[in-house]
């Protein structure tokens, strides 16, 4: 079944045409990679599928419902979840309280009750606070519980953000650039972790430059160029299609 | 008509003033991205060392009135070395809020040196050029109204000119259009910053010198002053030059309409209601850009 | 998470005991009333704290609502002779009204933008308490009937004193409690990252709005004790000077930090009392003060000394 449905959508900026009539889906419980040279739209696509840009044009719809009109917050509650290309951290909080802000969906916190710590509203922050620190456990951050998120070094942020996307307990999980400036070992275990991510039936979309990591863990690929598909398919399909050696994969992985 | 005229003249030279000070907010903002809450206070120190140097000093009002727009400028740049260098200069900058408490802190300073320094009394100046009224259209224009026109005229001009054509004029527009990239062709942005108080404080000098005849001056009169021209630099959109004039005139326009045709107890409440009004429908000001938040 | 707690329990005990000590040393009722003015000035900065320090989202019209809070139960009960406490609280809920509908176009500007809409709103106030003669008494300010609850006329700075120590130690509970939870978080994410709150599902308009609107509801219950503990009310309390000292006392004990908030408002009320002695030097001296503090410690005296001490006994430094 197809979660997300993207159809002739675009964005421009001034004379930039970020995203130009594009148009995808994307099927349930599989990793989809989305590659393309910088500037190719990758990121600009993400920010308008999770409603942070608004389109020029087209037409986003998830799980059959059109959600182009929706607030970021509302596609959130339909089970959007993603990370971000360049790091955007609460830098004002502990590592945990920035998975447990990832919890805010679940734990709908009411003013009365916080205001006065109501003994309700302090266990259900007990147990935010005791799921938070499993998926820092699940995503390899056991030991940064109680650091400062400003303390924290650049690979353990970058986890950070898939565990609080996670803690929302998304349907689609978009992954922007989860490896870029790690190294080999960094990279070979947010492998893993995006194949675990997946096996527990989350839909993740995967935007990465690495493609070793790319062709791995990727049950189909979009080709974006100058903001237009240029082409999809299978690893295997995409790695044939001349267009694509020519254009992009030409020069280094072909 | 007449009436219309009388209230015209009146809001387009206290507009003029809005327009002075608001340029100053502009220009400083743009050169650093920091609201100088001590503009006011500049108007204040044209006006005050104007009288002191008249009155205590003895000069004539010709040497006067450069000697105390020099003053105001040697102030303004006191300022960004001892006060703003300090907290922007460190790693990691300093956020919005801090710097506002610190020109803040600066404009109570300043005023609380004036008023040990001169007291707390009203003052006045002569009139540039007579008090003797010109008549148009049954409208009475004060000479010194055409003072204030005629100069803030001048100054615009002097402004086009620099910002236009000479090298540290454009060097200053480089800078507040893309700092870094200033940065990288060899701009010193610290002088652009540095020159941009200055140059802001000469000018909110010159706003109170040609305001003091008409209005009196006080140690205190700049923070309503220094208030309606950030009023006036957020309407025009803050950091657009044209904006900060269009903003000034409009606001000094719709406070005399205002307070002569509904009513002058709230004549200062005008320029916030309108200011309030504008932000509700155009966040970003009259002729301020919007832009896309990049993330 | 256990340690938190440890440092609300352990804070909010030392606040008690200082409050409940202080009187063995405060040798007169000049003193009493600046303790007083303190604690009222620490109420606003409480809950501006929670606006400022923690949503990130500046104010600098919050006299506005103080004075409100302050007039509504100084005409209230002196020309219509309402309950105080009825006043007090028709005050409340009124600026809680008028924060809410002023706070969406208003938080949705940024930055300068912001402060300017609330520094008109706070400045639209003062004119009209100044303007509105009949109802208000003007510049001159009107006096105030003194608090009744049931026979009992609460008057006199010891019984205020206790009072507004008393409500100062509730609302510190409350604030702490807020920013400990769901509703906390909510406000420090939207702070940190716009744009990962709203990702994360946190509607961030909703959340700057309620902010805004308890922040507003501390200032008019200050403004409405003040009233009635200092039997007088001018609309200086109103003014653009009175919204940017509350904004300073915020800043200067430390932004994010409820304790900073308390002891930001102790100095700034004290410190204008002792340079009184300094004559026509006072403001002089106060401007130098602010802003060598925020020169050397842009972080706010608390969250600064907290790191030395952290720094001291061999934690680490942040
Ligand atoms: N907020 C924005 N304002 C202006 N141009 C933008 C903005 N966001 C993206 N762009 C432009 O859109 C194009 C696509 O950028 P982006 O989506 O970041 O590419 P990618 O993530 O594939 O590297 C680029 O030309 C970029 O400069
Ligand atoms: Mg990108």
């Amino acid at each position: 079944m197809s979660v997300l449905t993207v159809e002739n959508l675009s964005k421009g900026f001034g004379g930039v045409q970020a995203v130009a009539e594009l148009s995808f889906s994307i099927t349930e419980k599989r990793i989809h990679s989305i590659i393309g040279p910088n500037g190719a739209g990758k990121t600009t696509l993400f920010n308008l599928i999770t409603g942070i840009y608004t389109p020029s044009s087209g037409r986003i719809s998830l799980l059959g419902d059109d959600i182009t009109g929706l607030p970021t917050a509302a596609r959130a509650a339909r089970g959007i979840q993603r990370t971000f290309q360049n790091l955007q951290i609460f830098f004002n909080m502990t590592a945990l309280e920035n998975v447990m802000v990832g919890r805010h969906l679940s734990l709908r916190p009411r003013l009365l009750p916080s205001l006065l710590r109501l003994p309700a509203s302090a266990r259900a922050d007990r147990e935010t606070e005791a799921q938070a620190a499993d998926l820092m456990a699940y995503v390899g951050l056991g030991k940064w519980l109680d650091a400062d998120a400003d303390a924290m070094p650049y690979g353990a942020l970058k986890r950070l953000e898939i565990a609080r996307a996670l803690a929302a307990r998304p349907r689609l999980l978009l992954l922007d650039e989860p490896a870029a400036g790690l190294n080999a070992v960094e990279t070979a275990e947010i492998d893993e972790l995006i194949k675990r991510i997946a096996a527990g039936g989350t839909t993740v979309v995967l935007v990465e430059h690495d493609m070793k990591l790319v062709m791995g863990v990727s049950d189909h690929i979009l080709v974006l160029d100058y903001g237009r598909k240029l082409a999809d398919g299978t690893a295997a399909e995409v790695r044939a299609n001349p267009d694509v050696i020519r254009a992009y994969l030409g020069a280094g992985a072909a | 008509m007449a009436e219309f005229l009388q209230f015209a003249f009146s809001g387009l030279t206290v507009g003029a003033i809005y327009a002075l000070v608001a340029l100053g907010f502009a220009l400083i903002y743009n050169a650093s991205h920091v609201i100088n809450f001590a503009q006011g206070e500049f108007v204040t120190i044209g006006g005050m060392a104007t009288v002191a140097l008249m009155t205590g000093g003895g000069l004539p009002l010709l040497l006067a009135i450069p000697a105390a727009v020099m003053i105001t400028a040697l102030v303004g740049l006191a300022l960004e070395k001892f006060a703003v260098e300090p907290a922007i200069g460190r790693p990691g900058g300093a956020s919005v809020v801090t710097i506002i408490i610190i020109t803040i802190g600066a404009s109570i300073f300043i005023r609380g040196v004036v008023q040990v320094t001169l007291g707390k009394d009203f003052h006045r100046l002569p009139a540039f050029s007579g008090e003797a009224p010109i008549d148009i259209l049954g409208a009475r224009l004060q000479p010194q109204s055409l003072w204030v026109l005629g100069v803030t005229l001048l100054v615009v001009a002097a402004l086009w000119w620099f910002f236009g054509r000479t090298r540290f004029g454009k060097a200053m527009l480089a800078t507040s259009h893309n700092r870094l990239a200033a940065q990288l062709v060899g701009i010193d942005t610290r002088l652009v910053l540095l020159a941009s108080f200055g140059l802001s404080a000469a000018l909110g000098g010159l706003a109170g010198i040609l305001t003091a005849p008409i209005t009196l001056t006080k140690y205190d009169i700049g923070i309503m002053l220094g208030l309606k021209g950030f009023a006036a630099a957020i309407l025009g959109g803050l950091g657009s030059g044209p904006g900060a004039i269009v903003g000034g005139i409009a606001l000094g326009l719709a406070e005399a309409l205002a307070a002569g045709y509904i009513s002058s107890a709230y004549k200062d409440a005008v320029a916030f209601i309108i200011i309030l009004v504008v932000l509700f429908v155009r966040p970003s000001g009259l002729l301020g850009g919007r832009s896309t938040e990049r993330v | 998470m256990r340690r938190l707690l440890d440092a609300r329990t352990g804070g909010l005990l030392a606040l008690a005991l200082i409050i409940a000590l202080l009187p063995l040393i405060l040798p007169n009722k000049f003193y009493y009333d600046v303790a007083i003015k303190t604690a009222l000035n620490a109420l606003v900065c409480v809950g501006l704290n929670l606006l400022i320090g923690y949503a990130g989202q500046i104010s600098l019209g919050h006299a506005g609502f103080f004075a409100l809070g302050g007039y509504a139960s100084a005409v209230l009960t002196a020309r219509y002779q309402w309950n105080g406490f009825a006043a007090m609280a028709v005050g409340m809920a009124g600026v809680g009204l008028l924060a809410f509908i002023v706070a969406r176009p208003i938080l949705r500007l940024r930055g300068h933008y912001l402060a300017m809409a609330t520094l008109g709103l706070g400045i639209i106030i003062a004119i009209v308490l100044n303007r509105e003669i009949p109802i208000t008494g003007g510049p001159d300010g009107m006096t105030v009937p003194a608090l009744r609850l049931g026979e009992w006329r609460l008057i006199g700075t010891t019984t205020w004193y206790w009072i507004s120590g008393g409500v100062l130690l509730i609302a510190v509970w409350l604030a702490l409690n807020l920013i400990d939870s769901g509703v906390g978080r909510a406000l420090r994410a939207l702070h940190g990252s716009e744009v990962a709150a709203e990702t994360v599902g946190i509607d961030t308009t909703r959340y700057k709005v309620l902010i805004f609107v308890i922040s507003a509801v501390f200032a008019s219950l200050a403004g409405s004790l003040f009233a009635h503990a200092e039997r007088f009310i001018t609309p200086t309390e109103a003014g653009f000077m009175r919204s940017i000292e509350f904004v300073t006392m915020v800043v200067l004990g430390g932004m994010a930090s409820t304790y900073g908030a308390v002891v930001g408002a102790a100095i700034l009320t004290v410190l204008p009392q002792l340079l009184t002695k300094l004559h026509d030097y006072e403001h002089l001296a106060f401007g130098a003060v602010l802003i060598l503090v925020m020169i050397f410690m842009p972080k706010g005296l608390v969250p600064t000394l907290q790191n030395r001490l952290r720094h001291l006994v061999g934690g680490q430094p942040r």
